[in-house]
């Protein structure tokens, strides 16, 4: 902390030892002793308080200050300390002046919050938010009791139960923000540093006014706001927005994420009861929360997707400037979409007119959407655009730094881009391959710089699913590693980087849990209960959706690919349904059936009548010790979690972390359960051995529980996340 | 005053016949004045093989505040006005020009080459071809520079360039899409595919298009991006207020004194003659505080009354090669020398032109700053005035943006906008160019000095600057 004074105090945040703010036990202590400071001088009248990070004013509370705690009363102590700091700052006699440049988040916004007045750049990084319920938490500090005040409950609950971001001009709009500040180029220094000067020389004059009551702090009233706060004043009006909260977050949830829940709760015991009762449901619930296993898992991921974007292999000698990309399909056009805004010369070809011209025009339209969302102008719009090249042939190929190929999975052709683009690129050039299953050593064997072949997963849609899985093959140099992880982290990937073999990782994982929902079909289980079995255990998607988003096609493929290489253990459903399905034009979304019927302008989906068939031809009769839900669940679940573990064993991970990530953020497995490896930990390898064991007895060696989980359920003090 | 006669003493040494000239005045003169009187002869900046082109004489109508007396005039009413006065006080024969460029910003889509229209008007031979330019505020600059550039090259002699501006009427459309089934009803063949189409026709389509005062490129507009430039250079209200009153209190002192020679009269139809510049209005800095900030509310610092206004006028200049305006018999004004135009960030930088521009053509011309006896500015906001005066003083923007060893400098105020400036005397967009250049060179004339500076910025993130060397009396 840095304090000026004058008739107004300027209080200046900057945490020495790390690049953003947060709200620390110490930041606490020596908050209070600032603030003291500023009350007992008679000369100030009021304060202002800033950072001097540029794009950050605090990020939040440190998770680690939380994990720290041993028990929830701890936490909620915790909890309760912000809480009396921050209705200090309430209760200031002299105003303080919150002026935001960069994220304020969590703590960071219930601090803003507390403060009379804000004041907020127009700054891309300035964002305003409350993500406490991203990590499993809630905002602990005061906030589920001083937002619905300030923004109405409406906009208090939304924010607080999506955690999302909140740009400045439309936090102004809210009333979350009182004054915009537009931030300014250069000038006599950087424009960062500008900005935050003249932020706080705007922050000064509000607080000045503020002090000298020519600025007043209660805002008129709008008609529309003074329509709303008297409908809220009816207890029936509220009662139903709670209920409305509640079935809407028990309807996307399916109540396997206590936070949301206790929100309300807090918001509701807040606005019924008053703040007393409030802020101790506050602090109490936070606590609770803070030790529960979802909130632990979901804090795992965050440092996970933390550390898996950074690029362990170092810098890469030779920056990609110049990416070309083979095939406009969907997965090729979509990399260029991610490519092209980074600045990076994006060649895209295709082999055909039309594919080129579909191609390019889903890039265009990801581009154009986000104008109409008006994230970016028409103008950024086009001169991006004007970083990508489509083309038929290989002009300017020789100037490429890094070509990804995107084309048919069939080992064939595969091999055939690979010697055509050998043939016209440069030595250093490396050479990415977009597959999904085939083995790149395969690939790679016709290669005459194999040093220079790599794997590169990308997921569809990919401009949406922010993995990439890398593959290593044992002769791609560690230079190549480097590049190819440095391209995927301007991509704005979250990235694993995992050993060769079939199916890698993430198929090699979905793959077993595919063929048992294939199976659970054939003993008769309807596509639409499968789905909600498998939702309610926490995936996003359900198994037979999942199976029609990936393509039928694709699954069948993957399905005999791996099968012949993992033999038995890869078994299960018959691979003749998806073959028969795939026979029948059903391939999925793509195709307009699969599992499903889909009907474009349609939300409603009505599952395949004709799939009845095909699955009555292939049934098989259920073993009733094993299909209870609970069991079809388990059964699907454990299969992958033993594949995940049996990758770690193999060395295909290099670790527990990347395993989960990859899990997560590739397949879908239950952020709540925090990925497979967490979900081992969690809950408890020998109960899951257990499980398996049962599934075992009656289907064989596909639920064999492989050796490191064996270890792990022997040892209980063996966890894979410390 | 005083500098102004420190100037005209300084062409003592300069030039034997001008100290003739001038004798009266400089007897006038104190004596403390007569001590500082330079010495330094200056050298010409003729250089073998580069044909001296020299401007012949510039007029320009009053620059009127839109809206007011030329209301109800169309575009090339204006340029035609100012051909005319060129053609009046030149006397140059109407078939002895060989080209003529007009510069113009927002087009009347009637007269979308409006230079070839006001010709005709102006009476011009039919013979001579004429187009438009467009380049935001300098786009009479690249007029002229388009003509010196025709000249250079040997395809013509003598070139007409001017520029006009016309804010009182501008081209208002109907929406895109109330467009889109106009323009298919042209096309509709039966009644029923006319009902049709009209039917279509929604309230919404009927909310008309005005023609966008933001920047395409970032859709911020030039008022807003001047406050930032100002905030971002930390000039202050007062510094940007005080500028604003020095323009309109030395554009009246010109007014009065005669100065501004190139404004001709002109006969409104249907209306009286105007002769003078009807939007100088010198204020107190206290009533210059009193107004509130027009762009960023409400904690800005640029106003109305430190912008300049919207304006109608339209201006001319006479281009001609050495030889030719001496073969006719011209007493030429000035040399046209070097010029650059430049161009950078359209969006944190939009306004800082004269910054890139100056130490370019300084540089090219192989002069420094002190060199410079008439600086003339265009004063699109006080604040990108004061802006780029602290850009061009800043060694860290020279090295950080600019990638120059060193800053260039600023402008001696003593030499700067001295007959006031964009700001007093209006700016016509298309027009302010010429009367940069013209005014330079009338300055050079009756200062005495040697070399004069134009520097200008435009939208799009655009400069320009030129040096113009006197012509020998």
């Amino acid at each position: 902390f840095a304090i000026v004074k004058g008739d107004v105090a300027v209080i200046r945040m900057n945490d020495p030892n790390s690049k953003v703010n947060t709200l620390s036990v110490q930041m606490q202590k020596e908050m209070i002793e600032v603030m003291g400071e500023v009350w007992a001088d008679n000369a100030v009248n009021s304060a202002v308080l800033i950072s001097s990070k540029p794009g950050c004013f605090i990020a939040g509370a440190d998770i680690n200050m939380i994990q720290a705690c041993k028990d929830a009363e701890e936490v909620a102590k915790l909890s309760q300390e912000g809480q009396k700091m921050f209705e200090q700052v309430e209760k200031s006699p002299k105003p303080i002046v919150a002026a935001i440049n960069g994220s304020c988040l969590g703590g960071g916004l219930e601090f803003a919050i507390a403060c009379q007045y804000r004041v907020a750049t127009k700054s891309k990084k300035t964002v305003l938010g409350t993500p406490e319920v991203m990590l499993g938490l809630l905002p602990g500090a005061g906030g589920t009791q001083r937002l619905p005040k300030m923004v109405g409950l409406p906009s208090a609950f939304d924010m607080m139960l999506t955690g999302r971001n909140i740009r400045a001009d439309k936090a102004k709009k809210m009333g979350l923000v009182d004054h915009l500040v537009d931030p300014l180029g250069p000038g006599l220094k950087s424009p960062e540093e500008r900005t935050i000067d003249y932020l706080e020389e705007i922050a000064i004059e509000c607080a000045r006014g503020i002090a000298n009551k020519k600025i007043p702090l209660r805002k008129e009233k709008g008609r529309m706001q003074k329509i709303q706060d008297y409908i809220m004043s009816f207890e029936l009006v509220r009662n139903q927005i709670y209920k409305t909260v509640h079935g809407k977050v028990m309807k996307q949830s399916k109540g396997l994420y206590p936070a949301p829940l206790k929100i309300i709760e807090c918001v509701k015991t807040g606005v019924e009861q008053g703040p007393t009762a409030g802020y101790l449901a506050e602090s109490q619930n936070f606590g609770q929360l803070a030790k529960t296993t979802e909130s632990a898992a979901l804090i795992g991921l965050y440092h996970g997707q933390v550390a898996c974007k950074k690029n362990r292999f170092g810098t890469p000698e030779k920056e990609v400037k110049t990416l070309a990309i083979l095939g406009a399909g969907l997965m090729g056009a979509g990399i260029a979409q991610v490519t092209v805004d980074k600045g990076v010369h994006t060649i895209l070809k295709d082999t055909a007119l039309a594919g080129l011209a579909r191609g390019e025009q889903q890039v265009y339209k990801g581009l154009n959407d986000k104008t109409k969302k008006k994230s970016i102008t028409s103008f950024q719009r086009d001169s991006i655009l004007s970083n990508l090249t489509g083309q038929l042939d290989y002009k300017g190929f020789e100037k490429a730094d890094m070509v990804i190929e995107a084309v048919f999975e069939d080992i064939n052709i595969k091999h055939a881009v690979l010697k055509e683009v050998e043939a016209v690129v440069s030595p250093q050039c490396i050479f990415a391959t977009n597959t999904s299953a085939l083995p790149i050593k395969e690939i790679a064997a016709v290669s005459k710089r194999p040093e220079k072949v790599i794997g590169m997963h990308y997921f569809s849609p990919v401009d949406k699913m922010q993995l990439l899985e890398i593959i290593t093959t044992d002769k791609t140099s560690k230079d190549t590693t480097a590049s190819a992880v440095a391209v995927g982290l301007k991509q704005g990937k979250v990235i694993i980087v995992v050993g060769d073999g079939p199916g890698f990782y993430t198929t090699r994982c979905l793959a077993p849990m595919l063929a048992e929902a294939v199976r659970v079909l054939q003993e008769g289980v309807d596509p639409k209960k499968l789905d909600a079995l498998t939702t309610n255990f926490g995936f996003p998607v359900g198994a037979a959706t999942l199976a029609d988003e990936v393509g039928i096609d694709v699954a069948a493929h993957v399905a005999e690919d791996l099968g012949k290489a993992f033999g038995s253990r890869f078994g299960g459903g018959n691979v003749d349904v998806l073959k028969t399905m795939v026979d029948l034009g059903f391939k999925g979304r793509k195709s307009g059936k699969g599992c499903y019927v889909y009907q474009p302008g349609s939300k409603v989906k009505e599952v395949n009548p004709e799939i009845g068939d095909i699955l009555e031809k292939f049934k098989m009769a259920a073993n009733p010790a094993v299909s209870s839900d609970s069991d079809v669940q388990y059964r699907l679940v454990s299969r992958f979690v033993n594949e995940a573990v049996l990758c770690l064993q193999e060395g295909i991970l290099n670790n527990p972390l990347e395993g989960d990530i990859g899990a997560v953020f590739g397949l879908g497995f239950p952020p709540s359960h925090g990925g497979p490896f967490r979900f081992v930990d969690s809950f408890g390898a020998d109960k899951l051995v257990e499980k398996m064991r049962r599934f075992e007895a009656v289907y064989g060696n596909q639920f064999t529980p492989c050796q490191l989980l064996l270890d792990h359920a022997k040892n209980s003090s063996k966890k894979f996340h410390k | 005053m005083a500098s102004m006669l420190l100037n005209s003493m300084r062409s003592c040494s300069v030039s034997h016949s001008w100290a003739m000239r001038f004798g009266a005045r400089s007897l006038s003169a104190t004596a403390p004045l007569q001590a500082q009187v330079q010495t330094k002869s200056k050298k010409t900046l003729a250089r073998p093989g580069v044909k001296n082109i020299v401007l012949v004489e510039g007029v320009r109508t009053p620059f009127l505040l839109s809206g007011t007396t030329y209301v109800d005039l169309m575009p090339h009413d204006l340029a035609r006005a100012a051909l005319q006065g060129l053609l009046n006080r030149t006397g140059v024969p109407k078939d002895a020009v060989d080209y003529i460029i007009y510069g113009t910003v927002i087009q009347e889509v009637k007269t979308s080459n409006v230079a070839r229209e006001a010709a005709m008007g102006a009476g011009f031979s039919d013979k001579i071809p004429a187009h438009t330019v467009t380049m935001a505020c300098i786009s009479s600059n690249q007029a002229m520079t388009s003509a010196v550039g025709l000249i250079a090259a040997g395809q013509c002699d003598a070139v007409v360039a001017g520029g006009v501006e016309f804010m009182s009427d501008v081209p208002i459309r109907h929406s895109r899409k109330m467009r889109k089934t106009m323009l298919s009803l042209n096309k509709a063949k039966t009644l029923g595919q006319k009902l049709s189409l009209i039917g279509s026709i929604r309230m919404a389509h009927l909310s008309p298009e005005l023609p966008a005062v933001a920047e395409f490129s970032t859709a911020e507009t030039m008022g807003h991006s001047a406050d930032r430039l100002a905030a971002a250079f930390g000039v202050s209200r007062v510094e940007q207020d005080e500028f604003a009153v020095r323009s309109h209190s030395l554009a009246k002192k010109a007014q009065e004194s005669g100065l501004l020679e190139d404004v001709i009269s002109f006969k409104v139809p249907g209306r009286d003659i105007v002769s003078k510049d009807n939007g100088i209005r010198p204020s107190s800095m206290e009533q210059m505080a009193k107004l509130k900030p027009a762009f960023i509310k409400p904690h800005g610092t640029v106003t109305a009354a430190n912008s300049s206004f919207l304006t109608d006028g339209a201006s001319a200049v006479l281009i001609m090669s050495e030889e030719k305006a001496l073969a006719m018999g011209y007493k030429p004004k000035a040399y046209l020398r070097d010029f650059v135009y430049v161009s950078q960030d359209p969006k944190d930088q939009l306004l800082l032109g004269p910054t890139y521009s100056t130490p370019k053509v300084l540089e090219r011309a192989g002069l420094s700053m002190s060199d410079i006896d008439v600086f003339e500015f265009h004063e699109a906001f006080a604040g990108q005035i004061m802006a780029n005066l602290k850009a061009m003083d800043s060694d860290w923007f020279a090295q950080t943006y600019m990638g120059r060893k060193s800053k260039v400098g600023t402008p001696s105020m003593d030499k700067f906008n001295l007959w006031g400036g964009s700001l007093s005397l209006g700016h016509p967009f298309g027009a302010t160019g010429c009367r940069l250049v013209t005014t330079v060179a009338h300055r050079l004339k009756k200062e005495g000095g040697q070399y004069g500076l134009v520097a200008a910025c435009a939208a799009g993130g655009q400069g320009h600057a030129m040096v113009i060397e006197a012509y020998p009396q």
